[in-house]
């Protein structure tokens, strides 16, 4: 693709019969990697399953000293930044107006920021609370034991997550300034669509972790 | 540099765009809501059912499933095919522990 330097990679490469395909072929790589990230973050899950079946009340109970409203607000602000990144597709599909499509993306890198910055507030009352895993840890409620192994999984998948969130930061923030420079518009957008499909996935992971993180036993 | 017509994907109406954001809000007030009711163990498959919902819209509508090619469909559905493999043959040993001594 020597001969495209500088210009829209919008040609068809030779081994695709079309663009569309060019562009499915595309899509169908970037689900694979996510069928990989499924089972990746599916490992966590199992582990989880297997001990809140196994010590229920110490799940509950440590589910219980998390903070629901951060949980919540933390939620409601990924489902906003799902909103304007499938609002950057959908502005570089259908037009070529290279700032709304910087602007969408520049939206979304500062929800994400945001959800980030809750996070660490949230991680910074725990480690207040000494309720991180390890030497420093204390607990006053009941089989300090097992609620431990509740905050390790806590850490551990809000970790990988927000990892994962830092990562999408990153690519958001090589896209908008690809999208500033006119690199994307109808033609093509593959990467900004791409890159969507991995940030729409994150907030999948979320989707869940947030009910078996916050919500066990809140009634009780 | 001229401009190819667009390959033709599919445009997502923008009215489906924050209509599903908005139904993804009150699914996560109303789990959150729900939560501090006791339905005893049926709090966990409200709450699970619930993110399924919610996972659902994200993927049929933000990440274009409803829209795209039945191979990308059977490449997905294989990925919950594993995660349930998993999940279930390991929950499988777990759950029947001790059923023989009994």
């Amino acid at each position: 693709m020597s001969d495209h330097v500088g210009t829209l990679p919008a040609a068809t490469a030779h081994q695709f019969d079309d663009a569309v395909q060019q562009r499915d072929a595309s899509g169908l790589g970037m689900w694979v990697f996510l069928v990989t990230e499924i089972l990746f973050f599916g490992g966590l899950f199992t582990i989880y399953t297997v001990y809140r079946s196994l010590y229920p009340e110490a799940f509950g109970h440590a589910s219980g000293t998390l903070d629901i409203t951060l949980g919540a607000v933390n939620t409601a602000v990924l489902i906003g930044s799902s909103l304007t990144m499938a609002l950057a597709v959908h502005t570089a599909q259908v037009s070529r107006n290279r700032r709304l499509v910087a602007l969408f993306l520049c939206a979304t890198i500062v929800l994400g920021g945001v959800f980030l910055g809750i996070k660490g507030v949230e991680y910074a009352q725990k480690f207040h609370e000494h309720h991180v895993p390890g030497p420093s840890f204390h607990y006053s409620g009941a089989d300090a034991q097992h609620a431990e192994l509740f905050f390790c999984l806590y850490f551990l998948m809000t970790g990988l997550h927000a990892l994962h969130m830092v990562i999408g930061v990153g690519l958001l923030s090589v896209l908008a300034v690809m999208a500033l420079r006119g690199r994307f518009g109808p033609s093509y957008y593959t990467p900004v669509e791409l890159t969507g499909l991995y940030w729409h996935f994150v907030d999948i992971v979320w989707i869940f972790l947030f009910p078996l993180l916050y919500l066990v036993e809140r009634h009780s | 540099m001229t401009e190819h017509a667009a390959p033709h994907a599919h445009v997502v109406p923008l009215a489906v765009y924050f209509g599903v954001f908005i139904a993804l809000l009150v699914f996560t007030g109303a789990t959150t809501a729900i939560a501090f009711v006791d339905l005893g163990r049926f709090n966990v498959a409200v709450a699970l059912t619930i993110a399924v919902v919610k996972a659902s819209l994200v993927l049929l509508y933000f990440m274009h499933l409803r829209y795209t090619s039945r191979l990308t469909l059977v490449f997905v559905g294989i990925a919950f095919f594993w995660l349930g493999t998993m999940i279930g043959l390991t929950m499988s040993d777990i759950v029947s522990r001790g059923w023989f001594g009994a």
